[in-house]
């Protein structure tokens, strides 16, 4: 079968992050990722199954890998040579769809009786991911066992499988996990009745917060700072009441919230802050509007960043990461898909031999007016290199 | 051999053998070839200058217009003075030192310290203006001034949103607040020293706006009122004069007593070196055309940051060309005479198209940045209302202005600009819905009420008034163009950009159909078109 194989080679690693500070997404030229013929992976034991991938998307953190700029924190807890591609929509042997959900909890490697977490049903915060049956990987899609859905085939326990409605298209069930990560993140974090949020980046998660802030809780104003101009329509469309620029985020909160300003920190500030962008200029914003007492929640994944934390010491914020989802979250997450029709965030499929071309597009999505970037592994269809946003 | 009179403004019809027109262009400008057919407004030269203007100023205390004595007679000691005084948006540029204001205050507390009188203060009026720094300060009313009562805390600045400096008197007969200084309104007497550079400065103005609060201004710095001054420069048809007016009779029959005095300047508004702007074109010498080329080379090749600072060092060499004092209103109608002795030009009506060059400087930007939103104030509310009568342009007709309005803001003078741009315009830019739905926000809003009484920033309510300002104006255009100007800060404001003139004058056919006629107000020098 054909598949995206990531290698550990340092050098490549090296000449992928060069690569990167260059142009974003280059390092799929020089780096560890090649388009390769690969055994499809055997299945590890009962209850797994094949899932041959329809549709598989591109995320954040899969550019930051292709680029080498993951946090090394990650290395201990995936395993080498992996095919990347954890948001997918996938058919089963029989012939049925489903999202997979990609964390590898206990119960998919073996673990029994499971971890504290995972007996909590946090499976996304599971113990055991580097343990097990199974090579390390917190996700499909980082481990060397299981394949990824930047292939045609990857394989999957069946407590990571959620059956796809009929009337359900594969562009909407796509957008099911990245949605997972934003539900999860509303749904974890105390925002009140009327509470003023600002959701940092407008991008997919940034896109998928908005919309679930919207359904899911009862904020009275939503503040979004988006950089391009379609990333502002959709921002609003999703249900944000004020968008703005990256730069003019902090006036508008001030503004808003009628605070007043010590040097660059407000006074006053916004309820929650949810960092969907997870670099350091991002939550270095997030703890300057942010109110005393108030809440930053990361949702974008952060790498090593150099941030002052006085203020969220002498104010006393909250500062709390949001990684992935429960496995009760997925049928909300469909939910909100569906009414929201998050399916027209798919702005672009590319067929895996284009990859190199599918990555510089997802690095380079909001400048172009894309959203989310997918791999489309449909047989019998030819991907369209672009789709209406 | 006796120096040449005067000319008046005239009007050019322009034909092939005319010579390009200058226009404006912020801190540049440009020779546009006008079509022929078009009309070149100009201004009347500079009157002559008072010969010996501190004998004229005394003599216009000592003979006051009016039920009014004169001033020596109204001084006592043990009385409360108050000495109120316009702010930094007088004159435009700035004038050369001594500035009128020293030259009249002086003479004021000199007559004060005659008569013994010891309880003087200076009151800057600024209204929701900015602070003014203290080399502002100084460069107004001189260094004796500055330095004999500033140290003491009696050379002050109007702090309007200081409950306890702010006396409210009633309301008019129309409901209108009246709410001015508290120190003013509880003085003997107030003489109030202005500079009038237009017709509409003056008068009552000067102590029910410039002493006022956002309670009172509420009341005539809005939409309608705006939409139904046609214009402000003509007192007989402007509902902002006829608001101050009953506001000014309110505070008299108070039994507050003021001493106005008012002085204009003539048009000698540019330096030497920059004489070629104050020429008519076909008349300007080699020498101006040399110095023409050689200053536009230069600045097409200056940093926008040094260009403005250059222009925003250029003292004008203005002159006093009339003082009168006394009764407000009585002063006011001699002055007014005056300002359109040097600024009137007769025109025979309106045209399907007004041309206008924005200078680098409006009231709101000495010595600052001039944003966009003060863009649209000087074109718009500023020049399209330099008429009496009716508009240089018809109903539905179209105004294109050059400028380059770059998205640019002064971060401690107009903060709350920013946000008014960024925020409500990229909204709305419906004069009515952004006053509905915004003023009070803004008004309101305790950071901006903190900058505007610490820090040099404009009221939060200020680019709500810049915006109103163009009410009239674009109720009465059917488009705005706006040449070399930043397109999207241009489009934030609903307008349309253009690269050159003649791409604007195609785009402006489509709205007003082809063969249009127009006209172009070469000012400054301002003017004032009297159109027929």
């Amino acid at each position: 079968m054909k598949g995206l194989l990531f290698e550990r080679s340092l050098p490549r690693f090296a000449a992928a992050r060069v690569a990167s500070t260059v142009a974003p997404g280059g390092g799929s030229r020089v780096g560890p990722l090649r388009l390769a013929q690969l055994e499809e992976p055997p299945l590890p034991g009962p209850g797994w199954q094949r899932v041959r991938p329809r549709l598989a998307g591109i995320c954040g953190s899969d550019l930051a890998t292709v680029d080498g700029r993951s946090s090394r924190y990650f290395e201990p807890i995936v395993s080498f040579p992996f095919v990347p591609g954890h948001e997918v929509v996938g058919e089963l042997d029989d012939g049925s769809r489903v999202v997979l959900e990609p964390v590898l909890a206990c119960a998919a490697r073996g673990i029994d009786p499971p971890c504290a977490s995972c007996a909590a049903s946090t499976n996304g915060n599971c113990e055991r991911i580097a343990f097990g049956h199974l090579e390390p990987g917190l996700q499909t899609g980082y481990c060397a066992d299981t394949g990824g859905g930047w292939s045609e085939a990857l394989v999957a326990h069946e407590s990571q499988l959620h059956a796809v409605p009929a009337d359900m298209a594969d562009e909407d069930a796509v957008m099911v996990e990245p949605m997972a990560c934003a539900v999860h993140a509303v749904q974890s974090t105390e925002v009140g009745e009327g509470a003023t949020v600002v959701v940092l980046g407008a991008g997919t998660l940034g896109l998928c917060t908005i919309a679930a802030l919207r359904r899911l809780a009862l904020p009275g104003v939503v503040i979004a700072g988006a950089k391009h101009p379609d990333q502002r329509r959709l921002a609003t469309d999703l249900g944000a009441d004020i968008v703005v620029e990256p730069d003019q985020v902090h006036r508008a909160v001030r503004r808003h919230t009628a605070s007043l300003a010590a040097g660059r920190q407000l006074t006053g500030g916004a309820d929650v802050v949810v960092d969907c962008v997870g670099n350091q200029t991002s939550l270095a914003e997030a703890l300057s509007i942010v109110r005393p007492r108030g809440t930053v929640v990361l949702v974008g994944m952060p790498g090593p960043v150099l941030v002052d934390l006085a203020p969220l010491w002498q104010r006393e914020v909250r500062l709390a990461g949001s990684y992935a989802y429960r496995h009760q979250t997925f049928p909300t997450a469909f939910e909100v898909v569906h009414a929201a029709a998050l399916g027209r965030l798919v702005s672009a499929l590319y067929p895996l031999d284009r990859y190199r071309e599918a990555i510089d597009h997802a690095a380079h999505a909001g400048r172009r007016g894309a959203v989310k970037i997918a791999f489309d592994l449909r047989k019998g269809t030819s991907a369209a290199p672009w789709r209406m946003g | 051999m006796p120096a040449r009179s005067a000319r008046p403004g005239f009007v050019l019809d322009v034909d092939r053998s005319t010579p390009p027109t200058l226009f404006w262009h912020g801190e540049q400008y440009h020779l546009e070839r006008l079509p022929a057919g078009s009309r070149v407004v100009y201004p009347p030269e500079a009157l002559p200058a008072l010969e010996h203007p501190d004998a004229a100023i005394r003599h216009a205390l000592l003979n006051p217009l009016g039920d009014s004595q004169p001033l020596p007679s109204l001084l006592r000691a043990g009385m409360r003075l108050t000495i109120c005084f316009d702010d930094i948006s007088l004159p435009l540029p700035p004038m050369r030192r001594p500035d009128v204001r020293q030259r009249v205050i002086e003479a004021v507390l000199d007559m004060a310290a005659e008569a013994g009188v010891d309880d003087v203060v200076l009151i800057a009026a600024l209204a929701l203006h900015r602070r003014m720094t203290e080399q502002e300060l100084r460069h107004a009313l001189g260094d004796r001034v500055y330095d004999a009562f500033a140290p003491q805390g009696l050379l002050t600045q109007l702090d309007a949103e200081d409950p306890e400096s702010m006396l409210h008197l009633g309301t008019t007969d129309a409901g209108e607040d009246v709410e001015i200084s508290k120190r003013a309104a509880t003085s003997d007497l107030i003489v109030y020293v202005n500079i009038n550079l237009v017709a509409m400065d003056g008068g009552h103005k000067s102590v029910a706006t410039g002493l006022a609060s956002y309670r009172s201004l509420r009341h005539h710095h809005n939409v309608r009122t705006m939409q139904h001054s046609r214009s402000f420069m003509d007192q007989h048809r402007s509902e902002l004069h006829s608001s101050n007016w009953r506001m000014g009779r309110h505070i008299a029959a108070c039994g507050i007593k003021i001493f106005q005095i008012e002085t204009t300047l003539n048009s000698n508004t540019f330096p030497e070196q920059f004489a070629f702007l104050q020429r008519r074109e076909w008349e300007w010498t080699a020498r101006d055309r040399a110095t023409f080329l050689g200053v536009s080379k230069s600045l097409d090749r200056t940093p926008a940051r040094l260009a403005r600072s250059i222009f925003q060092s250029i003292r004008s060499p203005h002159q006093m060309q009339s003082v009168q004092a006394g009764e407000v209103e009585a002063v006011h109608e001699v002055t007014t005479r005056n300002v359109y002795r040097q600024q009137l030009v007769e025109v025979q009506g309106q045209s399907d198209i007004l041309t206008m060059g924005l200078p680098y400087i409006c009231p709101y930007n000495v010595n600052s940045i001039m944003n966009p939103i003060l863009v649209a104030c000087l074109g718009l509310g500023y020049f399209f209302n330099l008429y009496r009568g009716k508009p240089l342009v018809r109903e539905g007709g179209v105004v294109i202005m050059r400028h380059p309005t770059p998205w640019a803001f002064h971060p401690v003078h107009h903060p709350s600009y920013i946000d008014f741009f960024e925020q409500v315009l990229a909204e709305t830019t419906d004069p009515l819905e952004i006053e509905s739905k915004f003023e009070e926000g803004f008004a309101t809003d305790p950071w901006y009420v903190h900058l505007y009484r610490t820090s040099y920033a404009y009221h939060g309510v200020h680019p709500f008034y810049m915006w109103y300002w163009c009410a009239h104006a674009l109720q009465h255009l059917g488009g705005v163009i706006l040449v070399g100007g930043d397109p999207k800060a241009v489009r934030r404001m609903g307008f349309k950009p253009a690269s050159t003139m003649r791409d604007a004058l195609e785009m402006a056919e489509d709205v007003v159909g082809r063969d249009p006629s127009i006209t172009h107000m070469h000012t400054p020098p301002l003017l004032i078109a009297d159109v027929k």
